[in-house]
């Protein structure tokens, strides 16, 4: 995607990850600043959300601020790693679901509205699944958001 | 609640913050004027929503407000998550140095669950290919001389959903736990 991207695509990407602008006409603000009009703002950031380079504009919670959640860990033997991985996909608990490269292969994050629908969903996926579920909840969060800085090269 | 930070700002939501967090889970809608239509849906004006928004990236509930970009669509293809077996009490000083990287994009402790996962602290990694992880993950261990701590790299192989965190469902959705149909 990166040799489609334009330099207003780019700057887009990177240069309103935080500090974007709390006022009555946001997109207009950064119209301003790419020197183009609002419309095009709205319309590159639409193309950009509907490629997938957007996830959306919004707010990245502290972790721990509502409900509760885990990282979940399952070792799922190879020939079934599909079925269990739609399996744990249905769920609307789960909002992150990765195949990683180790015995424990599958790695998702559940978030409930508290630690009893929390536990209920993990131990619902281990009884249709048949397989144990690790979970490994978030004691401290380090990582100070800023942002992630795009190299295009 | 009366939860706070280190800073000791007040980190407690009221059922209005959590209602505007409800309407902002897709994110802005795309419209000149964004903050009245999320408004709309979390039955608050405009005003109240800037102040709250405000509010709770001040006192550290909101970590930051912006784009939110998928790594992988720009190119990052390699996402390795590192684990490390830590002495708790060095659990602390070691996250923050690793958390202190820019090449790091989330670093969190996490309880082990002995005896079949001893690691404690998680950090992420994005690259253009798996030689430039590699290479970050050696930088960060001389760096931040974890070099007697085990750890691993996880690199990521398929992915099968990813949304940001839904905390607040419709009734239907929160009554019924079970997998979707044909899930």
């Amino acid at each position: 995607m990166n040799n489609t991207l334009s330099e207003l695509d780019k700057r887009l990407l990177n240069d309103f990850q935080r500090d974007f602008p709390l006022s009555n006409t946001p997109f207009a603000d950064l119209a301003l600043e790419l020197g183009i009009s609002q419309q095009e703002v709205i319309e590159k950031l639409r193309s950009l959300a509907e490629r997938g380079a957007v996830s959306r504009i919004g707010a990245v919670l502290r972790p721990k601020q509502m409900g509760a959640s885990t990282l979940a860990a399952m070792a799922v033997p190879k020939s079934q790693l599909d079925q269990v991985a739609r399996l744990v996909n249905g769920y609307p608990h789960v909002n992150h679901n990765y195949e990683r490269e180790h015995r424990y292969n599958l790695w998702f994050v559940v978030t409930a509205g508290d630690e009893d629908e929390l536990q209920y969903t993990l131990q619902d996926i281990e009884q249709h699944s048949g397989i144990p579920v690790l979970s490994l909840p978030m004691l401290d969060d380090y990582h100070i958001d800023l942002g992630f800085e795009l190299q295009w090269d | 609640m009366g939860l706070e930070n280190t800073n000791g700002y007040d980190l407690s939501l009221d059922e209005r913050d959590c209602r505007l967090i409800a309407a902002l889970q897709n994110g802005l809608p795309l419209v000149p004027h964004p903050y009245a239509a999320i408004g709309a849906s979390a039955g608050m004006n405009e005003a109240e929503v800037i102040a709250r928004l405000h509010r709770m990236l001040e006192s550290g509930v909101v970590k930051r407000f912006g784009v939110v970009v998928r790594h992988h669509e720009l190119g990052y293809r390699a996402n390795a998550m590192v684990v490390w077996d830590v002495p708790d009490e060095r659990a602390t000083e070691l996250g923050q140095r690793v958390a202190s990287h820019d090449f790091v994009t989330l670093c969190y402790r996490r309880a082990r669950c002995l005896p079949d996962w001893p690691y404690n602290l998680y950090c992420m990694i994005h690259g253009r290919d798996r030689n430039l992880v590699h290479n970050k993950v050696s930088y960060l261990i001389k760096a931040c001389d974890l070099q007697a701590l085990r750890h691993e790299v996880l690199f990521s192989l398929q992915r099968f959903k990813q949304r940001g965190a839904r905390y607040v469902r419709p009734a239907a959705e929160t009554a019924n736990l079970g997998p979707a149909v044909g899930g």
